[in-house]
This record gives C-alpha cells, sequence and structure tokens, in this order.
C-alpha cells in the first residue's frame, strides 16, 4: 500500500531485519492458529486401536472412514444436525427480516420518533439484566422445549440494529424520492430498491447470525430439556466433555449415544459439525470486515 | 384561526402523516416489540431481586423484601471467591490479551506481499467462529495427561506430564490462553481497518524525514489507531464483571470449582438449577450495575483526557 515513489529510498538493514522478523512471527501464529485444526482432521481419520497406541498421530499409517460412517449412521447425530440447520436457516431469515425493517425505519428522516426510539435501543446494550429476568420472560411465554426459544429472545440486538441503521443512513434519500416519482409506493421501494441494495449487507450480518445460530449452546443449555430437540452443540458437549467431570445441567443425564465414544469418534463430530462454517467462511470473509465495521467505529 | 379548529387541522395533518408513513410504523413494528419484551420487561423484571419471588404468585403479588438478597450476598464467603475469581480471569485478559491484537495488527500492516498477509488473515480470524464446545473438545484432546500432544512433547523433552485439566494453578492460564486463541485474530479486524483509513502520504512523509519502518510504525500508525484502542479499552473495562459463561461451565469440574466458579455460572446454578430466582437476579443485577458504572467511569475518564468516548 504505502509502494510509491519514495520506497526506492533503500530500506535500511534493521528495516530488513525487522521485515523477516515479522514474517517469521506471522508464520508462526498462523501454524498455532492451524494446528489444533490439523490435528483434530488427522486423529479423526485414525483407527481407534492407532489412536489408543499413542504416539504423536501426525500423520496416521491408516486413514479410516470408520469413525464417520459410524456418526452418520447414528440417529441422534443427525437428528441435532437437523435441529441446527432448522435454527440456522429459520434463525438466520426471521433475524435478517426483523432487524432490516427495524434499522431501515429508524434510519429515515421522516419517521417521528426515531431519536427517542434510537436511544432506547442503545440504552439495551447498555444496561444487561442478567440471565434470570430472561429465562422468566421465556418461560411466562411458554417458549421451554420449544425451538423457538433459541430463535425469538435472541433475533435481533442493540449492537446489530445500531450498525444496521449505520448502514440505511448511507442510502440517499434522492434515490426512494426518485422512485417514488416514478410511481413507487413505500411497499415497492422497500422491494424493488432497498433490499436488493443492501444485498451485500445483509449477507454479511446473515452469515454472522447464521454461525451463531449454529453454534447456539448456553441457550439450549436454558431452554431444551427434551433430547429429541437437542442442537448440535449440546451433543457435541455430552460426546466431548466427560459428563461425569462438568457442571450437570441439561447433559448429565443423558448420553443417549450409547457409551462414551472413542477419541477418533468424537474428533469425527468435531470436523462435521465444523463443517458448515468452512463452507460459509470464504463467502463469510469477502463480507465482514465491512459488516463489522459499518459504523462501528463511529458509534 | 379557533383553539377547536386548530386542534382539528392538528388532529387531521396527524392522521395524515400516520398514514402516509404507515409503512414504516409496520415496518418497525416488531423489532420494537421485541426489544419491548426481550430488553425491557427483563430490565423491570430486576425488581424481582427486592421481593421474594414467587411463580404461583407471579411479580405482582409476590412479598417485596428490600435489600435482603443483597445483604445475604455480601454476608456469603462465596461472594467473594466468585468475585475473586472474576477479576482475576478479567484482568490476565485485560493484560495478555488485550495488548495483542494491537501487535498482531501493527505486525499484519507490515507485509508487503499481499497474497499472504491475506492468507494470513484468513488463518487467525478462523478460530473466532468455532463454537466453545468445539474449542474446549480440542483443548481436552491436546491437553490431556495419558494421550494430549501438549504431555507428549513434554516427555520427549524430559519433562513430567502436566495435569492440565484438572489442576486449579493452571485454570485462569488456561481460560486466557484459550480466549487468545479464540479471539486474537478476530480482535484485529477493527484496528487493520482503521490503519487501512491511515493517509499514506504521512507514511511518505515520515519516510522523507528518515523513519524507518518501526518509527513510522510508532509516530503515523499507532496515533491514528488510538481513538479504537481507547473505545475498545472502555468496552472492556465495562464487561470486566463478565467471564464467558459457555467458556467457564464447559471447563469447569469438580477439581478446579474453587478457581472457577464465577458470577454467570453461579447465577446459573443457583437461580436456574435452584430456582432461586429473586437471589440470583440480585447477583446479576450487582453484576450489571458495577458494569455500567465502569463503562460511564471509563467514558468519563478518556474525555477527560481529550479523546473521543462511546457514548
Amino acid at each position: 500500500m504505502r509502494e510509491s515513489s519514495v520506497s526506492t529510498i533503500k530500506e535500511s538493514r534493521l528495516d530488513r531485519l525487522f521485515g523477516a522478523l515479522n514474517v517469521t512471527v506471522l508464520l508462526f501464529v498462523g501454524a498455532i492458529c492451524l494446528f489444533p485444526f490439523y490435528y483434530v482432521f488427522v486423529i479423526s481419520f485414525t483407527t481407534p486401536e492407532e489412536y489408543r497406541q499413542g504416539g504423536l498421530l501426525l500423520f496416521p499409517e491408516t486413514w479410516t472412514l470408520v469413525s464417520y460412517k459410524y456418526l452418520l449412521s447414528t440417529s441422534t447425530f443427525l437428528r441435532a444436525s437437523g435441529v441446527s440447520a432448522f435454527l440456522a436457516i429459520v434463525g438466520t431469515l426471521c433475524s435478517l427480516l426483523i432487524t432490516s425493517s427495524l434499522s431501515y425505519g429508524l434510519s429515515r428522516k421522516r419517521m417521528r420518533g426515531r431519536k427517542q426510539l434510537m436511544f432506547l435501543i442503545l440504552l439495551t446494550t447498555l444496561f444487561n439484566p442478567g440471565i434470570i429476568p430472561g429465562y422468566l420472560v421465556v418461560k411466562e411465554l411458554g417458549m421451554i422445549d420449544s425451538l423457538w426459544s433459541l430463535i425469538i429472545p435472541v433475533m435481533t440486538s442493540g449492537w446489530y440494529v445500531l450498525l444496521m441503521k449505520g448502514f440505511f443512513d448511507s442510502i440517499p434519500v434522492g434515490l426512494e424520492e426518485a422512485a417514488r416519482i416514478d410511481g413507487c409506493n413505500d411497499m415497492s421501494v422497500w422491494f424493488r430498491i432497498i433490499l436488493p441494495l443492501s444485498l451485500p449487507s445483509l449477507a454479511a450480518f446473515g452469515l454472522f447470525y447464521a454461525v451463531s445460530y449454529w453454534n447456539t449452546f448456553f441457550n439450549a443449555v436454558l431452554f431444551i430439556n427434551d433430547t429429541a430437540k437437542w442442537p448440535l452443540q449440546i451433543l457435541l458437549q455430552n460426546m466431548l466433555i466427560d459428563s461425569s467431570t462438568s457442571m450437570g445441567g441439561a447433559a448429565a443425564s443423558d448420553t443417549s449415544m450409547g457409551s462414551i465414544p472413542s477419541e477418533t469418534k468424537k474428533m469425527a463430530a468435531v470436523i462435521i459439525s465444523t463443517i458448515p462454517i468452512l463452507l460459509v467462511y470464504p463467502f463469510l470473509q469477502k463480507h465482514f470486515a465491512k459488516g463489522a465495521m459499518v459504523g462501528s467505529v463511529k458509534e | 384561526m379557533s383553539l377547536r379548529i386548530r386542534l382539528k387541522n392538528k388532529l387531521l395533518s396527524e392522521g395524515k402523516l400516520l398514514r402516509r408513513d404507515l409503512f414504516l410504523y409496520l415496518l418497525v413494528f416488531p423489532g420494537l416489540l421485541y426489544f419491548l419484551v426481550f430488553k425491557y420487561i427483563p430490565m423491570w423484571g430486576v425488581l424481582i431481586a427486592f421481593q421474594n419471588y414467587s411463580p404461583y404468585l407471579g411479580f405482582l403479588h409476590s412479598e417485596w423484601v428490600g435489600l435482603e438478597h443483597f445483604q445475604r450476598l455480601f454476608s456469603n464467603a462465596e461472594f467473594y471467591r466468585i468475585f475473586r475469581n472474576t477479576m482475576a480471569i478479567n484482568l490476565l485478559s485485560l493484560i495478555f490479551f488485550f495488548p495483542l491484537p494491537i501487535i498482531l495488527s501493527l505486525m499484519m500492516n507490515e507485509l508487503r506481499l499481499q497474497w499472504f498477509k491475506k492468507t494470513i488473515q484468513s488463518i487467525v480470524y478462523l478460530p473466532h467462529f468455532l463454537s466453545w464446545v468445539v474449542i474446549v473438545g480440542m483443548s481436552f484432546l491436546m491437553l490431556s495427561q495419558s494421550e494430549g500432544v501438549i504431555n507428549q512433547l513434554l516427555v520427549a523433552f524430559g519433562f513430567e506430564k502436566i495435569d492440565f485439566l484438572t489442576n486449579p494453578d493452571y485454570f485462569w492460564l488456561l481460560l486466557t490462553l484459550q480466549s487468545i486463541w479464540k479471539e486474537v485474530g478476530w480482535g484485529t479486524v477493527l484496528f487493520l481497518a482503521a490503519i487501512a483509513s491511515v493517509d499514506t502520504q504521512q507514511y511518505e512523509a515520515a519516510k522523507l524525514d528518515g523513519a524507518g519502518r518501526l518509527r513510522q510504525m510508532w509516530h503515523v500508525t499507532l496515533p491514528a489507531i488510538r481513538n479504537v484502542i481507547i473505545i475498545l479499552l472502555i468496552l472492556r473495562i465495562g464487561h470486566i464483571m463478565d467471564v464467558g459463561f459457555e467458556q467457564v461451565y464447559l471447563m469447569m469440574n469438580g477439581a478446579v470449582s474453587e478457581v472457577a466458579e464465577v458470577f454467570d455460572t453461579y447465577v446459573y446454578r443457583v437461580g436456574i438449577l435452584q430456582a432461586q430466582f429473586s437471589y440470583s437476579t440480585a447477583v446479576g443485577l450487582f453484576k450489571s450495575v458495577i458494569g455500567v458504572a465502569l463503562v460511564v467511569f471509563a467514558n468519563w475518564l478518556a474525555k477527560k483526557f481529550g479523546e473521543d468516548g462511546v457514548y
């Protein structure tokens, strides 16, 4: 970025040393970030026998699909994946709809009371009443053991509304006025002008929402007792983390995967549960810097 | 114009405006309803901290007890242990975690090869998107006493095996390292964006003045991102009572509970598992009030030193 006429001035030796050191350290940081992925990946393809023999399994002798075959034939695992997929798809759609419509409305200057409403929303980002009052609201609404309890209470947040409003603020009013002169009413302006224009922003927020729904854990601990409705993360907790040593709660009583699965099966489960994230990651990466940035530094 | 006609006109125009903007109000209605039900009702619901709330009697008919629950909290030896654990974990994170994304983004900014920079970025951002369950599961695989990689390495270099997972001495450190691994790359996003907006002429001017790369970093890049650093520090201080529930809940076991119990897991244990709603709400309220006070204080302090605050 800083290459220019001036850079023809020769770099000092100190600068070159610093550059080399910098690259080395960053390569090391990258390796530390990647190694656990690689190791989990390798273990998931190792035979349980070879794993039990121990040793540093950086490259196993035999690669096997046995752990994956086992998992994909287990109804519990498939059902939990289905629950998480439902949360990710339906939840993301609901979240995008509610977040974008609210923040669009608040970004329009002709909407009266918008300043007061913005203030009230800002206030919710400052004061968090804690777990219990929120839990009681969900309970009173009769949503315990319903998958909606994992979507509706977290559909949007003050931060996302503020960020998205920042995005809509940047759409000029003139554009809408022109459309209105051409005979569009508010609804068609929204569907035919605003939403298509916001697709990149919706994609960014959508991917964030999708990942957070896919990773739903704590709310499921709170609200879901019915093992048939467990999302993937709860099932993973049961498989990965010895329930006798963990704190208890929803997971302790019912393992429903039969005996404690072997390390290789556990890691296969980790890999399968991570695949959807790795699949959306390239798209995510293209958008998230923008999505995370819109207005966030200024507001 | 008589008052009556004026009033009539006003009502008429109000009605017209309402009808004109009906679609906007329809758009914002579900969102506002969400904030009312899931943010404002719970805010009002914290009042049960001053009641003996009983689900059968409901909020309106439960008995008011004043500060009884707070007295119980402050006279409880457990409270001081939880407070200590929460502060210790957060101070470790403030000291070791907070500066790292800044350093890392300065370093990534110095990379000249764009493809290399992009690759490193993709790699360091990735752990942020994993769930805590997966990360704790990975940690167990890496750290287990019998087969874990770390212990294998320790043995290979002639050290004793260390029981990382059930040793209270390592618990706080382990949490800090996990958080660093998960979030350090992600933490660079904002800093890198702020660095990218620095005027390149400033670097050229510094170069002409004979500044090497380190001096440019110190005198141009760092001052340029000072504002972002301060904002993030304020927000971080506001969360000094928060320790990620999921991480602690998943990492906790009988051997380490003495150093592991923090406010959020305590509220969960007492409130949800033992259904002591009022007392645990009081605990949560205490925590939230301290959090708000700290944000307001840090913000005030930042403004006093001539910086932009958050609010």
